[in-house]
This record gives C-alpha cells, structure tokens and sequence, in this order.
C-alpha cells in the first residue's frame, strides 16, 4: 500500500474539478434563467402597455 | 428544453454513471497492482483517458471552429467554446494527475521534457482561447478570433501525441499500441475512456446549451434596446 496517498490525492482532484466546473455549469444555467424571466417580465409590460 | 433533449441528457447521465461506477469497480478491485510501479500506477486509469478527452475536445473545437468561420451559425461557436473549455478543464487535470503520478515513480513532480512542455503550451494555446473570447470588445468578434485560436492551435495536439516517439523523454511511450497491457488492464483502460468520453459529451452538450442560451439571451436584450 505504498503510495496510497499519490492514488488517493489524484482520484480526489479530478472528482473535484469535474464537480466544481459541473456546480459552475448549474450557477450560470440559473443566472441565465433569472435574465430569461427578466426579459420575459418586460416583454409583458411592454404588450400591456401597447 | 425539449422533451427529445431532456432524453438524450438523461440516457447521457444514466450511462455516464453507469460507466464511472465500472471504471471505479475496474481500478480499485478488478484490475491487478502492476509489479513495478506497485498501486500507484493506477492513476494511469485515469489519467490517460483525461489526456484523451481534452485532445478529443480539441480535435472538436477544431471542427467547430472551421464550420463557424465557413457557415457562420451561432451553433458551431457554442460547440467550440464549450468543447475548449472542457478541454482546459481535461488538460488541467492532466498536468495535476501527471505530477501527482511522476513525483513516486520518477522521484520529481516536473521535468521539461518534450511531452510535459509541450502539454503545457497545449493547456496555455486553449487558455488563451478563453481569454480573447471573454476580453473581445464585441461577442461576434470573441467568436471569430477564437476559431482563428481553435484551428491554428490544434497543431499542437498530434505535436504532443507523437512528443513521447520523436524524441527521448522521460514519459514512457504510448504503450497502450504497442502492446504493453494485460488483458485486465486494456479492459479497464478502454472502459475509463468510454466513462470519460461520455462524461465529455454530457459537459459539452449542457456547456453548447448554455451558450446558445446566452447568445438568444443578448439578442432579445438588443432586440428589446432597439425597439
């Protein structure tokens, strides 16, 4: 079991890039859904007010 | 979203896991401790298909980038983009799983040897990429000079594949073609490419998604503006 340590350190950066860039993914997908529900807020008041 | 793309996402994630669940099973139970390098070797199950995904990545952009110079569709821009972002994410891992690996068995974490250098200038060619995308002054002009980047600097790509039998470097050769595996550890090889293969695919299409998204997002906001 010599060098476990080296294993173990390589498997848990790769499992916590792959999970921090998939957690930024999740971030931007909800700011793009807020911009989206924003726009969508706008176009209403827009039609209302026409 | 539509119902076709929320399938093709949730066969994606099922068989990635899937996948990931038999590469781990694979590394850590099935396959036996190589004689020489002892457990740490094991890395190399991991490593090797990360090295594959950014140059399939790459190889991508590539594609991507030469069909939005020609048809110009925002879609080929989003492939790209998200393709290289995966890539410097691969790569990334790359040079921390390489150093991790070399520092028990070579006795250093780096050398700069042709295969090392020449992975860095990769990682630093796509790093670029990202950046004149993100400081253009206008997104149509960010798309442009970053396909110009994810044409000319895939050359790099077949320059560090071939680095390890051009010249003599302290990495080891492709033994993979050469015939150096036993069956159990070409089994388990192949079974972690297809896990991260998929795994890119999956980051790729929801990535392209998101940039679609952004650039319908900056049309309506101008669209709106204009009216």
């Amino acid at each position: 079991m010599e060098n476990l340590g080296y294993l173990l350190a390589a498997y848990t950066v790769i499992w916590a890039v792959v999970f921090g860039y998939v957690l930024a993914m999740q971030r931007k997908q909800r700011r793009l859904q807020r911009q989206i529900d924003l726009l969508q807020k706008s176009a209403d008041q827009t039609k209302t007010n026409s | 979203m539509n119902g076709r793309h929320t399938l093709r996402n949730s066969i994606l994630l099922g068989l990635g896991f899937v996948l990931m669940m038999a590469a781990l099973f694979m590394v850590f139970v099935y396959v036996p401790t190589e004689k020489h390098s002892g457990i740490v070797q094991r890395i190399f199950y991991f490593h090797v298909p990360v090295a594959w995904v950014s140059f399939l990545a790459f190889f991508v952009t590539f594609i991507a980038s030469i069909l939005y110079l020609w048809k110009r569709e925002i879609k080929w821009d989003a492939v790209a983009c998200a393709s290289a972002e995966v890539g410097v994410i691969f790569t990334t891992l790359v040079l921390i799983t390489g150093p991790i690996w070399a520092k028990p068995t070579w006795g250093i974490w780096w050398t700069w040897d042709a295969r090392l250098t020449t992975s860095l200038v990769l990682w630093l060619i796509y790093l670029a990429y990202l950046l004149v995308r993100r400081l253009a002054n206008e997104p149509t002009q960010g798309a442009r000079h970053g396909a110009v980047i994810g044409i000319v600097g895939f050359i790099d790509v077949p320059i560090v594949f071939l680095t390890v039998n051009l010249w003599r470097t302290q990495h080891p050769t492709t033994i993979v073609f050469e015939g150096g595996l036993t069956t159990p550890m070409l089994l388990t090889l192949v079974v972690c490419i297809a896990a991260f293969t998929v795994l890119y695919i999956l980051l790729v299409v929801q990535g392209a998604g998101l940039k679609s998204m952004e650039a319908n997002i900056r049309y309506l906001k101008g669209a709106m503006q204009g009216e």
